[in-house]
């Protein structure tokens, strides 16, 4: 095989284009920009640790189904941890997201790291809407039966039926899971890719 | 090379600034630490909710009054459910904008007919009832116009309606095989049977929910309990859960419209308030895009409190 048929290959290509875009050095950096030094920066990571929080208690409570934590003490515990990492893992978004927002942080061609932000902070939304309407008691019951007027009004209640635990549970253990979890990798990698946005110079201009 | 005029909300300008040491890995294993440790904390002090669900044997058992007038209202399809329209039922147009009934476009989906998925089919699942099953077929044979007078009847006496005996008792006349219908379904769900029979309705194996809660919630039990809690639509309650707990506050915007003028009073507020929140939503997600808004951060100059040591240094 010759070096040009080699160079030619679909694994060839995509390695050396994913080389290029993000070598060892931004994946993995060990500096950084001295404007990054305020404390909004760190709700960014503290968003991701709440997400491997949040996955890791849900694996476990998955272990056993969905009924078992009502009747185990460490069920329960269990539970609890994952409804407080839910709820560190949306206060660390909502936080990272305002601040991302008032650095413009799309600036300088991120428009798409921002926007797959945003997809991940709605596909979360809807991991903890299915996540509240799995839990199997009276708040389940309420939530379930209260959101299905708003749901069914966009006619999306057809497919997506919130009283139907076993659809509900699918979303919240399977679909929306990976989605959130593919989501935020994608982030992260353009993130790396075009480094943290810098501050604003008004009287700048770049070069293109 | 070619310079073009820079754009500040849309352009960065080029960092020729220092750098600092930066260690990624120990920066996210601390942040694990920390909301592990936070997390533990958080459900020591706090614990969860976990307030046993409802059913249709505890409902009928705590208020058997109301069980019995809401299942008369799945009779004529005067409940919530029996005139909700699409997904369940085509009794009405539903939600609209302008000429548009979205779910109505959508069409039934989960069919619901609430006289026979909860009323008649779980009564004929009854073994050994010779006195109900003679009234079942009195209500079959009977025509549409005939039924509908026979629960107006019912539904007339309602007022002096009694539960005594371990029976429903009404002043009702003229109300034909609806008093012994509703009786014993009232009996069948005070010993749990009537929520097996709704649940196991569509087989054996089923994680569907979707006829034991619609028909729990077209009663008024549930809804004084959630009220007693909080959680009622005036009360934010599609962000809030029972006890003290935060819930879904990220939802405080969705819950927000409901709380105010149109919507708190409009037949439309469902779809309104999800058109308004998709099209923030979609707003938020082109924000990049959008003159006017893509500039609030530098008009608002937010940022010279994230970047001051930036700006101290370097401005």
């Amino acid at each position: 095989m010759s070096t040009t048929e080699i160079d030619r290959q679909w694994t060839t290509r995509l390695r050396k284009r994913a080389a290029g875009k993000l070598p060892p050095e931004k994946l993995l950096p060990d500096t950084q920009p001295t404007y990054v030094a305020s404390w909004i920066y760190v709700f960014g990571v503290a968003t991701l640790s709440s997400l491997i929080v949040v996955i890791a208690t849900g694996c476990i409570l998955a272990l056993r189904g969905p009924f078992w934590w009502h009747g185990s003490q460490y069920g329960h515990f269990i539970n609890s941890m994952h409804l407080w990492s839910v709820e560190l893992f949306f206060f660390c978004m909502v936080v990272h997201l305002w601040g991302k927002f008032f650095m413009a942080a799309w600036r300088g061609g991120r428009s798409l790291t921002w926007m797959t932000g945003v997809v991940t902070f709605l596909a979360s939304i809807g991991a903890g809407f299915t996540g509240y309407v799995s839990q199997t008691n009276f708040d389940s019951q309420w939530i379930s039966t209260q959101a299905k007027d708003g749901i069914n009004s966009g006619g999306v209640g057809a497919f997506f039926n919130p009283l139907d635990l076993g659809q509900m549970l699918m979303w919240h253990i399977v679909l929306l899971p990976l989605a959130a979890v593919v989501l935020t990798g994608l982030h992260v990698l353009m993130v790396r890719v075009k480094g943290v946005v810098p501050p604003f110079e008004e009287s700048a201009e770049v070069a293109q | 090379m070619s310079n073009k005029k820079f754009r500040p909300d849309v352009d960065a300008p080029v960092y020729k600034g220092g750098y600092s040491p930066y260690d990624i890995i120990k920066e996210g294993t601390i942040a694990i630490i920390v909301i592990g440790v936070l997390t533990v904390l958080l459900s020591m002090f706090f614990g969860s909710p976990d307030d046993p669900a409802v059913t249709i044997k505890t409902w009928s058992n705590a208020a058997p009054v109301d069980f019995a007038t809401t299942a008369a209202s799945e009779l004529d399809g005067s409940s919530t459910t029996g005139g909700y329209g699409a997904p369940y039922n085509h009794a009405s147009s539903g939600p609209f904008i302008g000429p548009f009934h979205v779910a109505q476009s959508v069409g039934v989906r989960i069919p619901i007919n609430t006289v026979k998925d909860f009323v008649v089919s779980p009564l004929k699942s009854l073994p050994n009832q010779p006195v109900l099953d003679q009234n079942l077929t009195t209500w079959s044979n009977a025509s549409t116009s005939t039924q509908a007078s026979w629960v107006a009847s019912f539904t007339k006496a309602e007022p002096s309606m009694k539960f005594t005996g371990g029976h429903v008792v009404t002043s009702a006349t003229n109300a034909g095989p609806v008093p012994v219908m509703i009786d014993s379904l009232t009996q069948m769900a005070r010993t749990g049977a009537l929520d097996q029979a709704l649940v196991t309705g569509a087989g054996f194996y089923t994680t569907d929910f979707t006829k034991p809660l619609l028909f729990i919630s077209d009663g008024s039990y549930l809804a004084t309990l959630a009220d007693k809690q909080h959680l009622t639509g005036d009360q934010w309650g599609m962000m809030n859960e029972t006890g003290s707990y935060p819930g879904q506050a990220w939802l405080w915007l969705y819950s927000f419209w409901y709380q105010i003028p149109p919507f708190n009073t409009s037949g439309n507020a469902d779809l309104l308030i999800l058109g308004i929140m998709a099209i923030l939503s979609l707003a938020l997600l082109f924000l990049p895009f959008i003159p006017g808004l893509r500039s609030i951060p530098r008009r608002t100059k937010v940022y010279r409190i994230i970047w001051r040591e930036h700006y101290r240094n370097h401005v």
